[in-house]
Order: C-alpha cells, then structure tokens, then sequence
C-alpha cells in the first residue's frame, strides 16, 4: 500500500473513531463502517483500529474472522449474497444459483474479474414468505426467478 | 460505552464471578449445598468445582486453570443442579444459594463421555508420538473415563500444517482442543495478545494476526501458553536432537551451563512433587549423559550484578552528580529475554532504560568461546555451548544475529528443563537416586545471590546485597536478618521499597575507576520495583509513562514470566502458584544454606577480572563481550 | 418486497397512537407498569418464553448507575420474519415499548440490536426515532417528566445467527466475537458493560405497548390461561398464503394450515431450525406454552418434500453458524451432519444413528447457551417423527 493510501485510510479510520468513540464497544460500528467504504478490512486497516483502540491486532482480526458480513479479503465492488436456508431452497435457489453462476461466470465464494461483483451464499435473510431472496449490498430482493435474478445483476455493471 | 478496563480479556472468557465475603461470620455469607446427598457449607460465590474441591470430590476439568480467568467452554466439568433442565459447569457456576448438586449422576457421566469423545474425533495424533505423552490432561481424561474407542471416528490425517517458525514455540493446530487457555494466557494474564480464537462454528481454531506463523508476530517468547496448553498443541522448539549429536560427536567440546531453575524443579519431572533441589545430582546427570563440562550459570549471574550494579552506579552519578539529563532513569533489568522483547515491541522509546547488561546466558556464552576456550586451549570452533534454562525465550536469546561477540554463536542452544529431563531418561537416569557433584572449574560453585535469580524479586535481591555492602560499608547481614532482603520477596504482582542510604563508606577498589567517593549518595533514597508477568510490567510501563511513582525509581526489575523464571516457559508442566512457590521456597532454602551468597564475593568472578576483563566492571572489554544492545520494533506487523 | 400482514389479530394489531404506553405509563406510574406486566403474564417471544415482567422486575431491583434497554432484532431464526414486519410497519409499537421499559427499570440508554441483514430498514426506523424526539418521546424529561430521560440507538450485527442469544448479543454490542457468556450471573444484574440489562424481542415491546396502554388484564383475556395474548406467527414453506398471522394461542396446527391454506401437509416445522418437526398424527397439538411454544416461525412441507433434505439443510446451517466455544455445538453439529450425510448415501448403522440421537440428547444439556442446547430438535424430531420416510422409504433405504 502506498504511503498517500495509508495516511488517507488513517485518517478515515480516525473519523470513524471519533464518531463512535474509543472504547472496545465502538469496535463493531467502526469496522462496518470500513467494510461499506472498502468492501473489505486490510491488515493495515485492522492494525489501525488496534492501536487506536488500545486492543490487539489479533483480538480485531478475531471479530472480523467471527462475522459473516466483515471480511478480511477484498470483495467485489457489489456483494451478491444469495439465502441458502430452507425455504428459500424449496422455491428455487438452486436455478437461481445456477443461472447466477452461469451469467457471471463465477463460483460462489468468487469474485468477478472485473471485481464489480462478489458471489456469496448467506444463511436465513428473513424473507422466507417471499423465497428465493437475496441481498445485493444492503438491499433485499425477493419471488427471485433465474431471469429475475439475472435482471437485478445487470444493473449492477 | 465500555467503563470497566481493567482486564481486556474477551467478556465471554471473563470469571463474572461473585464476590467472595470476607469473613465467614456474616448472615447470609455461608450458603449450605448438598452434593451427592452429603451436606456442606461453602462461603457464597464459591463456585461448585472449588467446592468440591474443597470437600475431595473430583471433578474433571479441560479449559479450567487456577491461574486463568473462567471460560466454561469445554463442558468437561459438567454437574447437574436439581431444578435446572440442563447441567451446568461446575467451574463457572457461583453458588449464591442452596443447591442440590449431582457430580456423577448417569447423565453427567455420559454427557463428560461425549464431550471427551468429541474431542477425541478432532484430535490428530498419536499418543506415543507426542512431547506430552503421559503428562496430558486428554489423555487422563480418556483413561479416566473408560475410553476404548472412538466413538464418533477419529481424524486420520493432519488438518493444519505445525507451525516451526519460531525459535522457542511450536504450535501444532491438530492437537488444539479449543480450551483457549493459551488465549486467556496471552491476552490476559500477559497482555501481550498474540493468540485469540479466529473464525467461527467448526471452522473456529486458535490463531495469530492473519494467522501468520509465530515467528511474524509480536510474540515475546515467554512460553506460557505451553505451560499452560492441556495437550500437545503448544511445546517448545526442541534442540536435543543437535545436542546428541554434538554429544556423540568426539571431536566436539559440549558444555552445559545450567540456569537456577531447573534445579529447583526438575525433580517434578521425576515424580518428585515441586520444592526439591536437585544441583548436585543434575550435575552428576550431565556429565553421565556426556556433557564434557558443566558450568553455574549463577556465575555469570554473579557477573551480571558486578555489570549492571555498576551501570546503574555510572547512571546515577552521571545523573546526580554530573547533571546529565540525558541518562535514563530508571533501569530496567535485561535478564528476562521475554521482557527484552516485550519492551522492544510495546515500548521501544524506552529502550535507553534497559541495562545494557547481557543476560547471564549470554554473558556466559561470550566468555566460554573466550577466555575460557583460550584457558583451556580449545578452539571455540569445537565447542557447543549448551544452556539449561527454564525459559522458552532464552531459544530465541540466543539465536539473536548480535549474540556473537565471540566472534562465533555465543550460545548454541536454549535447552528447557522438560528437554532436558527427557534426555537424562532416555540416559536410562533416575535423577533423584544420582550422587551430588559440584560445578567444573574455571567458573566453579557461584553465590546464592546468582541462584535467587529463579524467583521474582531475586535480581534485585542480589543487587541490593552488593551495592548496600560497596556503597556502605556495612555487612547485609547486620541491616537484613539472615542477609534475606524480605520487601522485595514475594509473589505480589507489582513491589516496591525504599532503601534509606545513612552512611557510606570507602569506594572499594574495583570501582575506584568510575566514582571518586559515595558522599552523593548520603542521606538519599534508593528507590526500587519488582514486577513479574507482563501484564504487571505493563502496569508499570504505563504509569512511568504518566510519570507516576515509578517514574522515580532508580532500579526495576522485570520477568517476563509470572513467578519470575521458576514459573518460566520451560518449565515442568503443570503450573499453578502453589507449585511456583513451592519452587521458590527450595531456592530461598538452596541460598540460605549456601556460604557464599553476596555476588561481589564470589572468588571466581574477581579472578576473572583480574585476568581478563582487566579495565573492570562496564570496562571497554567488558562492554564489548558482556553488553549489548536493542532493536526498537513496534507493533506493527508487516 | 411486501409486508402485508396475512391476519391482524385483536392484540398485537389493535388500535395503537404513537406515544400512547408512554403517556400511560408516565400516568400510572413505574411499579403500576410492572404490576399491569405481572397482570398480563407476558412472555418472552423471542422463542425461550420467559416471564417479560419477572426479567423487568430483577432489572429494576438491581442497583445500579446505569441500566440498559436492549431490544433484540437480530431475527436470525430461519423461517421467522415477523420482527421484519413489526419494525418496518409498525415501529411506534416497538419504539414505545422501550421507552416504557426505560421508564420501568430506571434505564436511560436503550439500543436496538438489528441484523445486518436488515440494515436496509436502518434509515426509515432512524428517521423515525428522530420524529420521536421531536416529539419528545425520546430525549430528556419525556412527555414533561422531570428525569425521565431515555433515548435509543440503533446498532448493526454483521451477520452472526448466535448474537440472538441475548449474552451473544451483548458480547457483540461490548465489541466482541458473539460468543455466550455462562450464566448466572444473568444479564438482569451483569449484562451490558456489567450494568443492569434487559434484553428483550422485538414482539415483546410490541405487546408490552399495548399491555401498558390496555391494561394486564385485558391482554390475559386473550389466549390461554398459561399463554395470554397472542402471538405473531411467521408462516413459510408450502402453503397458498405465507406470511405474517396474528393468531390467539391455543390455535391448532390444523387450524392454523387451514388459514394459510396449506394442501398435503406433511410435516410442520415449528419453531424455526432449532425447533420441532411434527408430522400429520400430531397437527391436532396447540401452539403455546403448554404444549409448543415458540417464538413463532412455521415452516410447512407438503407430501412432495424430502425430510431428509430438510434435516440436511438446518444442520449445515448449525454447523456454520454456531460461534465454536464450547465442544457440544462446535463438535457435535458436525458429527448430526455427518450422520445426515450417511444415511443420505446409505452408509450408516442403525447403531450409529442411536449413538448420534443420544449425543443429540447431550448437546441439548450440556451446550453452553441456547444455540447448541436446540441446535438438535430437528435431527431428534425429523428421524423419529418421519423414520418412515428416512429408513424404509426413501434414500436411505437402500
């Protein structure tokens, strides 16, 4: 990482500090706030929220390692994350996986060459009335068809 | 939002535990409980494993550690409570009220059965292949619960790769249990925050920063986390491979210096219970195991006391005396190698206080392919320069690139006191049944002064014992009853004392060089602190920081290891404060009953200033092959 | 996305103004709102059931400089999604319902611990909770009480199942792995920063909203005699109308996959992943306390459904989404799964499937918190109540 990178992220992770405070508490807030900006946390970003918590690097590499939604590798531009729990799988996330797959030329725990889009599955996203669902950054998309799907996708490049 | 600092171990690992009343007096501070149907009275916020501990009812346990905070997380310890529908840890539940308790009822039993035969599933390795074969708490628990079988399978093939890296911890992922004592060793009771649990579910396993190797992180070396380690998954980095083979290799000169330690505990190693010494028979052991001679590292300690005595001499003239505002006071202590790296990555704009002073190892590795290879008339080519030392940072001490001021690897090998007891068995020796022999010349028996460097508070202990006598006058023994300076002993994790100098006397000749008279030091008032285990060296650290009391003294010692080094890395497995004190009493004992106990007077240490360190204590000679100096690190991981 | 509430029920969605349980309560006064609680015999309906006015009671006791309202939106349960509703639909009711649990136990900061997965309502309900400042429901000297300040936070979870365990939670609030804490001692004493702390659902401050406003009394006519009120039902799978049901307790199976018009039911999960799976003989059984409790997600299969499939689903999600401290549900998931997979592939004894049902029994009293102590229900409940299906007919009985 250049040095002009580092002191920028420093200083953004200061911010983040001062809005949420010092304390271990503050821990979570601040790395999700990283994660939105950077779509992942780097070593040099989790040894900068070590010291200026007063907490060891292992302890924040420990929460980030704990937590679906933070992660230590980058991610794509747009994390795709598509519900794999039961209901979603009795209406139809295999074809919606596949056609996914398929359209983006991915495997899921991939990242597209271009690195507009991260693939993912995640467990339960409390849309089970609506299945198959999946989240696309922090928005939720439903009744999910493999064309349907492939639609929300293309907006996205 | 978090108000509580004190202690940064994670909330989940914490004891949340209860109060304890501190009389057994008041209404409400005994609570009567029955277990197994018999009737007892413990006091409240006992939890029910010490009460039954209390009352001889065993119960087994995995992630508990007296000397660690409660996790409660291997579910080993399981009791059922009457009334409550699922069993609970014993080790972290507090009784606050009357409870009905039931340590082996059908359930309990089969429960502890699954939990041992989970582990068992995950646990690669075999039994006969691993460093703590017959010393490791699964294993016990396996036989003590009838296992016969695994169960739930077992894996047939290693998951995760050893990790070597380092030069005193090797960590082998496949046999963790996940009981996380090492975490709460590491980030608790040593605040150095190495190890902590990574990821999650099944995928969870005990890591590093990034999960990098050891040897890239801000490891300090201490070695406690083996100490503590239930199993195999933490042991030392091994050197008696090499050490056998110089051995039996006859054109090689193999010699032993032996740190105070391990004698004191070394007899646990043979079943002998802690509190025995074991000097003059682990002597003998080493020369039947082929060591062609076998020093006091108590002489160099000796040695250490004369160097950094004196530099602390220099410092405080040159800073009361001569108004030098550049010189760092207090100083720091330099034998521990795990508070020397400690410092280095936690306060390295500190690092002008640390004595310059080697450690004792390598003080006497310089000088054993010196002066006494050119005594002997032996090429230090030829000579392997072994130390026993109870320590895991001593590994890594002496494989520091700028430990080679005899212009070859000062010290070959760090060997630990478990090392070393494997090899004097694979002797076929039962080292408590050997006869007593003394230490080889040159360097000969050493001080009591130099042995009481095991316990925490024992650098400074000798220390006191010379400067008070150089700078007064005055014999120890006529201020301190039995020469015991009692205020620095002890195992509380922070000491201090003041020392009130009233007279002074002649300055004795070895030191006539350095400082014309002791009327500076008249009416004044040395200042003195001990800490040991990290975290309270941290406690220290920061208040000097703040410029606290401590930033007043003039001297301080600090071990990196909770005990000081009897409690070190290398030291016979299990630990608990009972066992360390144990060990310190034989020290203390050992001392008492030696007569000669004041470092100054050790004949050897003169005589090697008369022949070879000619220009004296922190002479030109003297600095070139017994100090040294530090590598400002930081904290931050590449 | 839609949120249409299926059915209204004559509790939860009764007549409701912003701002009503906090007037109440400032009327009434502190120990006549924990009375009214005791009245309705309120429980927790996050799933455990626990009596809401009991846990209030022991947080008000407590003494302390600093006491906090949590309120639990971390909805992970698969199969649940009423919490979705209620806040996205109905964020007075929730909202208020802290505020008055502030008032009761003397708290002042209240946090909202909501799912990652839902932080695209985290806006709307911030917004909201700024129009309840301005209203003076949140802030200093509410509604005009001189001292009763309170206000509420909305916190994000980053996408950990455990952290609805409520010590999990907490433990990730303080800026830790969501790992639970042993108990005692229990959060009502030692909770969030070590304060007085009570953690409460979502539907729980709901109906604590209404109970305040309504009365004890008139909430416990409804419902059964050791389940009063209602309860909010997510209701998923194979049926014609899933979604949210407020339904009295004591509703049969039967009568509830009449309502949702389910077809060829065969087997009803209740209780989300980690609760019970009923087949056809037992669709006369009431939700409720007495007979199934629950925090409320039903998950219905039709004759077409393969259990085994089913089963293999829930233990893959345990199997990751348990936080791996304590050796039951780290171990023990894994080897439920394992065993899921022999049976899927005909590889298994009889035998070996009694020893895993026997660990099953263990973990659900020897796991450290809730997650591991549940995580067995379906493996023990789908191989008894459909060993039909499992062993003779399908898959597995080859």
């Amino acid at each position: 990482m250049l040095v002009l990178e580092k002191n920028s992220l420093s200083e953004e992770i200061g911010k983040l500090v001062d809005l949420y405070g010092k304390d271990r508490s503050s821990l979570l807030p601040i790395l999700q706030g990283i994660e939105k900006n950077h779509k992942y946390i780097s070593d040099f970003a989790q040894q900068e929220v070590a010291r200026l918590l007063d907490i060891h690097p292992v302890e924040v590499y420990s929460v980030v390692t704990f937590y679906s939604f933070l992660t230590h590798k980058p991610m794509g531009r747009n994390v795709v994350r598509l519900c794999q729990t039961i209901t979603c799988d009795m209406f139809g996330k295999e074809a919606v996986a596949k056609a996914i797959e398929r359209e983006l030329g991915i495997k899921f725990g991939e990242t597209t060459k271009d690195k507009s889009v991260t693939l993912e599955y995640a467990n339960c996203l409390g849309m089970c009335d609506q299945g198959p669902a999946m989240l696309v950054n922090d928005q939720v998309y439903s009744h999910l068809t493999p064309e349907k799907a492939i639609e929300i996708l293309e907006k996205l490049k | 939002m978090k108000e509580n600092k004190e202690t940064r171990a994670p909330e989940s690992q914490k004891g949340h535990t209860i109060e304890k009343p501190k009389s057994s007096e008041g209404i409400g501070s005994m609570v009567s409980i029955e277990i197994n149907g018999n009737k007892y009275s413990v006091p409240l916020g006992t939890t029910i494993l010490e009460a039954c501990k209390q009352n001889q009812i065993h119960i087994p346990t995995l992630c508990h550690h007296d000397d660690l905070c409660i996790a409660g997380v291997c579910r080993v310890c399981l009791v059922e409570v009457e009334g409550m529908r699922t069993l609970q840890a014993s080790c972290a539940y507090p009784i606050t009220h009357s409870l009905k308790i039931h340590t082996t009822s059908p359930q309990v039993r089969r429960a502890r059965r699954h939990v041992i035969d989970l582990l068992l599933s995950e646990h690669y390795g075999e039994c006969y292949a691993c460093v703590r074969n017959n010393n490791c708490e699964l294993q016990s628990l396996a036989k003590e619960y009838g296992v016969d079988q695994f169960t739930f399978g077992h894996v047939s093939a290693p998951l995760f790769e050893e990790d070597k890296s380092s030069y005193s911890v090797v960590r082998d992922m496949n046999k963790c249990v996940l009981c996380k004592r090492c975490v709460r060793t590491c980030i608790d009771l040593q605040e150095v925050g190495v190890l902590e649990s990574i990821y999650r579910g099944h995928e969870t396993r005990i890591g590093t920063f990034l999960d990098k190797p050891l040897a890239d992180v801000i490891c300090i070396n201490c070695g406690q986390c083996i100490n503590r380690c239930p199993t195999g998954a933490l042991k030392a980095n091994d050197p008696s491979d090499e050490i056998w083979l110089a051995i039996d290799d006859p054109t090689k000169h193999v010699v032993i210096q032996t740190a105070p330690s391990p004698r004191a505990a070394i007899g646990e190693e043979f079943d002998l219970g802690p509190g025995h010494s074991l000097t003059g028979q682990m002597n003998t052991a080493l020369r039947r195991i082929g060591f062609d001679k076998v020093f006091d590292t108590n002489f160099t300690a000796d040695l250490t006391i004369m160097e950094e005595g004196t530099e602390l001499i220099i410092r405080l003239y040159k800073a009361l005396v001569e108004g030098d505002k550049q010189i760092a006071l207090p100083q720091f202590t330099s034998c521990s190698p795990g508070w020397v790296k400690y410092i280095e990555h936690f306060y390295p704009e500190y690092l002008d206080h640390v004595s310059s002073a080697k450690s004792p190892q390598q003080m006497f590795g310089a000088l054993i392919k010196t002066w006494y290879s050119k005594k002997e008339g032996i090429d230090p080519a030829n000579i392997v320069s072994v130390a026993l030392m109870p320590c895991a940072a001593k590994k890594y001490e002496c494989n520091r690139p700028e430990m080679v001021d005899s212009g070859y690897k000062d010290v070959d090998y760090g060997l630990t006191t478990r090392e070393l007891a494997q090899m004097i068995k694979e002797s076929g020796i039962y080292l408590p049944e050997m006869g007593k022999s003394h230490f080889d010349d040159p360097f000969g028996d050493a001080s009591g002064a130099g042995l009481i460097f095991g316990a925490t508070g024992g650098v400074m202990e000798a220390a006191l014992r010379t400067i008070i006598e150089l700078v007064t006058g005055v014999k120890v023994e006529n201020v301190f009853e039995n020469m015991n300076i009692v205020p620095v002993r002890g195992f509380e994790g922070i000491r201090y004392a003041e020392l009130p100098i009233e007279k002074v006397g002649p300055v004795p000749e070895i030191l006539k060089p350095l400082v014309p008279n002791w009327d500076w030091l008249k009416g004044a008032t040395l200042k003195v602190a001990i800490a040991h285990g990290t975290a309270n060296a941290k406690k220290i650290m920061e208040d000097i920081k703040a410029g606290g009391k401590f930033s007043e003294c003039h001297f301080i010692e600090f071990m990196a290891c909770p005990g000081g080094c009897l409690g070190g890395g290398g030291q016979p497995i299990p630990t608990s404060q009972e066992i360390r004190a144990k060990r310190a009493e034989a020290i203390y004992n050992e001392d008492a009953s030696l007569p000669l106990r004041k470092s100054h007077e050790n004949k050897h240490v003169l005589e090697l200033y008369n022949d070879f360190l000619t220009d004296g204590p922190c002479g030109h000679i003297s600095h070139k092959l017994l100090h040294t100096h530090y590598t400002p690190r930081g904290k931050y991981i590449a | 996305m839609e949120n249409k509430v299926k059915r209204e029920g004559a509790v939860i969605f009764s007549e409701y103004n912003r701002g009503d349980a906090v007037k109440k309560a400032i009327s009434i006064g502190r120990e006549d709102v924990l009375f009214e609680l005791k009245e309705s015999k309120l429980r927790g309906r996050g799933g455990a059931g626990f009596p809401t006015s009991t846990k209030w009671m022991l947080t008000a006791a407590a003494k302390s400089d600093k006491k906090y309202v949590i309120c639990n939106a971390d909805e992970g349960e698969p199969g649940t999604f009423k919490d979705r509703v209620l806040l996205l639909e109905y964020p007075e009711l929730v909202f208020d319902g802290m505020v008055v649990g502030g008032y009761a136990i003397g708290a002042k900061e209240g946090i909202v611990y909501l799912r990652g997965e839902y932080e695209y309502m985290l806006k709307s309900l911030q917004d909201y909770l700024e129009e309840m400042r301005k209203d003076n429901l949140l802030g200093k000297d509410i509604l005009g009480k001189k001292g009763f300040d309170f206000d509420i936070i909305i916190r994000l979870g980053s996408g950990a199942y455990v952290c609805g365990e409520e010590t999990a939670l907490i433990e990730s609030l303080e800026g830790h792995r969501g790992e639970a804490r042993n108990r005692p001692p229990f959060p009502v004493n030692t909770g969030l920063n070590g304060k007085p702390t009570t953690v409460n659902n979502v539907e729980t401050f709901a109906s604590v909203a209404h109970i305040v406003t309504k009365g004890g009394s008139w909430y416990s006519q409804h419902g059964t005699d050791k389940s009063t009120g209602s309860k909010l039902f997510s209701v998923s799978g194979d049926c014609k109308k899933p979604g949210v049901y407020e339904l009295p307790w004591g509703t049969t199976i039967n009568e509830l996959l009449k309502i949702v018009e389910a077809d060829n039911t065969k087997a009803v999960q209740v209780g989300g992943a980690s609760g019970l799976c009923i087949s056809k003989s037992q669709f006369d059984r009431q939700l409720g306390y007495e007979d199934l409790g629950t925090g409320g997600s039903i998950m219905v299969f039709n004759e077409s459904r393969n259990m085994l499939h089913v089963l293999k689903n829930f233990m893959e999600f345990f199997v990751e989404e348990s936080c791996g401290q304590c050796t039951p549900c780290r171990i023990g998931n894994v080897k439920l799964l394992e065993g899921v997979e022999m049976i899927e592939k005909g590889e298994y004894t009889f035998n070996y499937i009694n020893k895993l049902k026997e660990l099953g029994e263990t973990m659900r009293i020897s796991s450290k918190c809730g997650l591991g102590q549940s995580s067995p229900n379906p493996f023990i409940s789908i191989l008894e109540n459909f060993k039909e299906e499992i062993f003779n007919n399908g898959k597995g009985g080859k």
